[in-house]
């Protein structure tokens, strides 16, 4: 089984592309529940910030970007059609799993985030992985996340403050989750041990 | 997967010319092997750091991966098959007993790859059975994966395999990472199932007396490519040449002890008292050991001693200052504290650093930055050192001494298990503390890197340190001249020595 | 103390014996109708059937109030933010400086409290109930899901526990290194990601090891078969039963009532 170019290369090389292997599968689903884990840590030491945004709710927004770090983040790393979906849904999962006041609906905001963030990445052919893409990605997951938080939870606030929170988690969503998430990348391919990842393996990440 | 009957068929291995370069690396990780393994022969595989024996073992597994991971030249087969075709028919069983296990109960983990292979239910639970009684673990079926001890769970690992009737057992330094108890258990283990199965073996491992009476062939790999010898253990192990090649490639081999100064001081004055102490893991929970008196001095070593799950690192960490004590009294002498306060507990981390230096077993948790010399200046830039010259004449030496000096600019990750060590040990010396508290820092290291660490620490102690080591390796503590705290069932006990 | 997500200790006897995929289904729906409506009928209603089978998972008032109380904190957060955000209608009932309540901004404050409760409630009666394996079980052999995914996400499930004491050993590792968790916000901050940064280098370098024993271990290669069979039972039937049975009471009562808001309809 000597190493040689196969015959139907491009068929090859897409399924290559789209198809997941089982490291993409077992290191999305870890990466997840590591975030899942570290932010489980950030909520534990987040209750005097929670007392702060009391006074004015639409502030919260400027926190929710630590949620969608996961799929943003997974998405960067495993480069598969769905990885940010997966990655969003499994951390969900987890801080529910951990303990949540939210209940089955983290699954279902998991969800929602998630498809904010693959949205960017299909729109992309699964082919760009650069800062821009990352930072669309955080504010696609930034706006899925407050539009649907607002249909589903703050229905009845009027819409100047829905409007606030729709801005202030899309920055959220940009800087945390866009930002931090292409920064966390960078590094880790630098460590090695993206190695068996195409994200790991190209220097223009 | 037709073979349903009792005793699997013993796979016979061929390698003709192979080399493996993972992607992105320069050089290939094995070059040019030529090996042929008979069905039920038992090989110890034996090479340098770097001579790529995981990636050899790997390789027969059928785990290397696709084009995308690594290019392979010449051929590695199984009965004349390419292992990725016959996964199943080799077993692996990794050294980190944590990153193998899949599933949460002891059943479900053994029947997984019987599953995998689709043999029928009323088959899979049958095998289960049979696995778990070769590898003579027994436990309930539902019992959590997560409450076995290491040894324990490394024969969970070797029970997943046999369930899949493998002909052929690769074993990956599989004892590495236990303590003196969990070793032999596995190498029963492994010894009672080849018996029984009469699977091919091969096994990587840096301890050689561990396997030698296992097996009956053993090849060495050269660091450069091809092999360096390879026959029955007796004779591998006897020939003069190959022995100081072994021992030159770090091997450990029975009766070779790596040299090492053993000239060393008399204890100095008192640094850290505990007396009455309790320590536990957690705030809440109960604690691990009751009632400890012990006393570190300069110029001195103690070894913290016992079997796993004993509460010996947790100790550890309590008199290093990073845990609080539950109960009892830890009081730093002046000579320590140095105006800081008695209880390093209460110290800050700028303050802990100069007084006191933890190396973790495992160094990549202590790593802060993205390059070795940034590593190395980050305590003493910490301590508030702006000037540059007074940074690099503190560091310079450290690094020149445990051969740093061409690593400088590499992140700290990428390095080799023996270099992150080394640096592990270099950023704690940077901020010279006055005790060293040091957790397992022998496991799975070669015989070379020992010696180096062995020779260091001991040059320490001389120089008037003091030196905490949680550790099995009884050539450790004895080459340190250690005292030793025997810590067993919620006790500790100073040991007398003879 | 460790956390192992994937051997829970269950509580209650009748609930654990039914088949996951049955109580997620009695659990969504139930989820469902109280969130396509913000009234207090329909999120009462439910509420209060909650209530009354919790003694089906065999806990004590003080023991489950223990595990919920950031639930009803955050129930009581909700309702507050909205009386304060709602369109200022109706009677005003307290004003102080820029804050005001009126009937109804408070009236739908209590609206969205009791909804909240209502939709944490169901997570509870499932994650108290249910062991994750054999939902994975469920999913994959009675859903059809992809088997590879399915056991994947349970394998990344149970390193929870070993990673929540990678992080303990992270913070105490790099408070030995001179960075402990001390300072202004800042510091505190960047100590934080660092930390955090830690924690995904280890944990990509134990997936990549656990797909390696996985694949090793002839998965993701085709078929398989399962150890154990997912089942239903009757039990099964009248857990589903329940969950319709609750869900089409809140509907019907709230309809009733005049209350029910569709809540694309709704503000």
């Amino acid at each position: 089984m000597a190493s040689s170019t196969a015959p139907t290369q491009n068929t090859s090389t897409l399924r290559a592309r789209y198809q997941w292997r089982v490291v993409d599968i077992v290191v999305a689903s870890v990466v997840a529940v590591a975030v899942g884990v570290v932010f489980f840590a950030w909520s534990a030491g987040y209750t005097g910030i929670a007392a702060l945004t009391g006074a004015f709710p639409p502030l919260a927004g400027l926190y929710t970007g630590g949620w969608l770090i996961a799929g943003v983040l997974g998405g960067l790393i495993i480069r598969k059609p769905g990885a940010a979906i997966y990655c969003e849904v499994l951390a969900a999962a987890v801080s529910a799993l951990l303990g949540t006041q939210f209940g089955l609906t983290t699954l279902l905001s998991g969800a929602i985030q998630g498809v904010g963030a693959e949205l960017i990445f299909l729109l992309f052919l699964y082919r760009r992985w650069n800062l821009g893409v990352a930072l669309l990605a955080g504010l696609g997951a930034g706006l899925a996340l407050s539009i649907s938080e607002n249909i589903l939870y703050n229905a009845l606030w009027a819409f100047e403050w829905q409007l606030m929170y729709v801005v202030f988690a899309s920055i959220s969503g940009v800087i945390i989750a866009g930002l931090v998430s292409w920064l966390a990348v960078r590094a880790l391919a630098k460590t090695g041990v993206l190695s068996a990842f195409a994200s790991g393996r190209t220097a223009d990440v | 997967m037709a073979d349903h009957g009792n005793t699997p068929s013993a796979v016979s291995i061929s390698a003709q010319g192979w080399s493996w370069r993972h992607a992105g690396r320069k050089t290939p990780a094995v070059r040019d092997v030529g090996l042929t393994v008979a069905p039920g022969e038992r090989v110890l595989l034996l090479g340098a750091s770097g001579s790529g024996k995981s990636t050899l073992l790997h390789g027969l597994a059928g785990v290397l991966g696709d084009e995308g991971q690594g290019e392979q030249h010449g051929s590695l087969t199984l009965d004349g098959r390419p292992p990725g075709e016959v996964r199943g028919r080799a077993g692996l069983v990794l050294q980190d007993p944590d990153s193998q296990i899949v599933l949460a109960r002891v059943g479900d983990e053994v029947a997984f790859g019987a599953e995998n292979q689709a043999v029928p239910r009323d088959q899979i639970w049958q095998r289960v059975r049979r696995a778990l009684d070769d590898v003579g673990l027994e436990v309930p079926l539902d019992r959590s994966t997560s409450a076995l001890s290491g040894g324990q769970k490394q024969r969970l690992a070797l029970a997943a395999v046999l369930a899949m009737q493998p002909g052929l057992l690769l074993l990956d330094e599989p004892t590495a990472n236990l303590d003196p108890a969990g070793v032999l258990e596995v190498r029963d283990a492994v010894g009672r199932v080849l018996d029984r199965t009469g699977a091919t073996l091969v096994v990587v491992e840096h301890r050689v007396a561990v396997w030698a009476d296992v097996v009956d062939r053993v090849v060495v790999l050269a660091a450069d490519g091809g092999i360096l010898a390879d026959g029955p253990p007796g004779t591998v192990l006897t020939d003069a040449s190959t022995r100081a090649r072994l021992a030159a490639a770090g091997v450990w081999l029975p009766g070779h002890q790596p040299s090492v100064p053993t000239q060393l001081s008399s204890p100095g004055e008192e640094l850290l008292t505990a007396r009455g102490l309790s320590v536990a893991r957690a705030k809440r929970g109960p604690a691990v050991l009751d009632g400890v008196d012990v006393a570190l001095t300069a110029g001195s070593s103690l070894g913290i001693v016992g079997p796993n799950g004993g509460g010996k690192s947790t100790l550890a960490l309590t008199l290093a200052g990073l845990l609080p004590a539950r109960r009892g009294q830890l009081e730093a002498a002046p000579a320590l504290s140095r105006g800081a306060g008695s209880s390093p507990h209460a110290w800050k981390s700028a303050q802990l650093v100069t007084r006191i230096g933890t190396v973790f077993q495992e160094p990549e948790h202590q790593f802060l930055t993205n390059r070795v010399i940034d590593e190395l200046e980050f305590g003493p830039r910490r301590l508030g050192g702006t000037d540059e010259a007074a940074v690099r004449r503190r560091v310079d030496p450290i690094a020149e001494r445990l051969r740093l000096t061409s690593l400088l600019q590499a992140n700290p990750f990428t390095l080799s298990g023996g270099e992150k060590r080394r640096l592990s040990v270099a950023t704690m010396l940077a901020t010279d503390p006055d005790i060293l508290v040091l957790d397992e820092p022998t496991f799975g290291q070669d015989a070379n890197t020992w010696a180096e660490l062995v020779a260091l620490l001991a040059e320490l102690i001389q120089d008037g340190g003091s030196l905490l080591a949680v550790t099995h390796d009884q050539e450790f503590t004895d080459a340190l001249g250690s005292r030793l705290l025997r810590v067993a069932d919620g006790r500790a006990d100073v040991e007398v020595r003879p | 103390m460790s956390v192992d997500v994937l051997t829970p200790h269950l509580t209650g006897r009748l609930l654990p014996r039914a088949n996951p995929l049955s109580k997620l289904f009695a659990a969504v729906l139930v989820t469902v109708v109280v969130m396509l409506s913000i009234d207090w009928v329909s999120a009462a209603v439910v509420l209060v059937s909650e209530l009354l089978l919790l003694p089906l998972l065999g806990i004590s008032a003080w023991q489950l109030l223990k595990r919920t109380w950031p639930l009803v904190l955050a129930a009581v957060v909700a309702a507050y933010g909205t009386a304060l955000l709602a369109e200022k209608t109706g009677a005003v009932l307290l004003e102080f400086g820029p804050i005001l309540f009126t009937q109804d901004s408070v009236n739908s404050g209590i609206a969205i409290g009791l909804r909240g409760l209502a939709i944490a409630l169901p997570g509870i009666f499932l994650l108290t109930t249910t062991d994750p394996t054999d939902l994975a079980d469920a999913l994959a052999q009675k859903l059809r899901m992809p088997h590879r995914f399915v056991l994947g996400a349970l394998a990344g499930l149970r390193l929870v526990g070993l990673l929540v004491d990678e992080w303990r050993t992270l913070g105490l590792a790099r408070h030995a290194r001179g960075v402990g968790f001390e300072g202004n916000p800042v510091a505190r901050l960047r100590n934080f990601l660092g930390q955090g940064f830690g924690l995904i280098v280890q944990a990509i370098r134990r997936a990549t090891r656990l797909a390696m024993a996985m694949e090793a271990r002839g998965f993701g290669a085709g078929d398989r078969t399962w150890a154990r069979e997912s089942t239903f039972t009757r039990l099964d039937l009248w857990v589903c039963l329940a969950g319709v049975l609750i869900a089409g009471t809140a509907v019907a009562a709230a309809v009733w009532a005049g209350t029910w808001n569709f809540l694309i309809g709704a503000s």
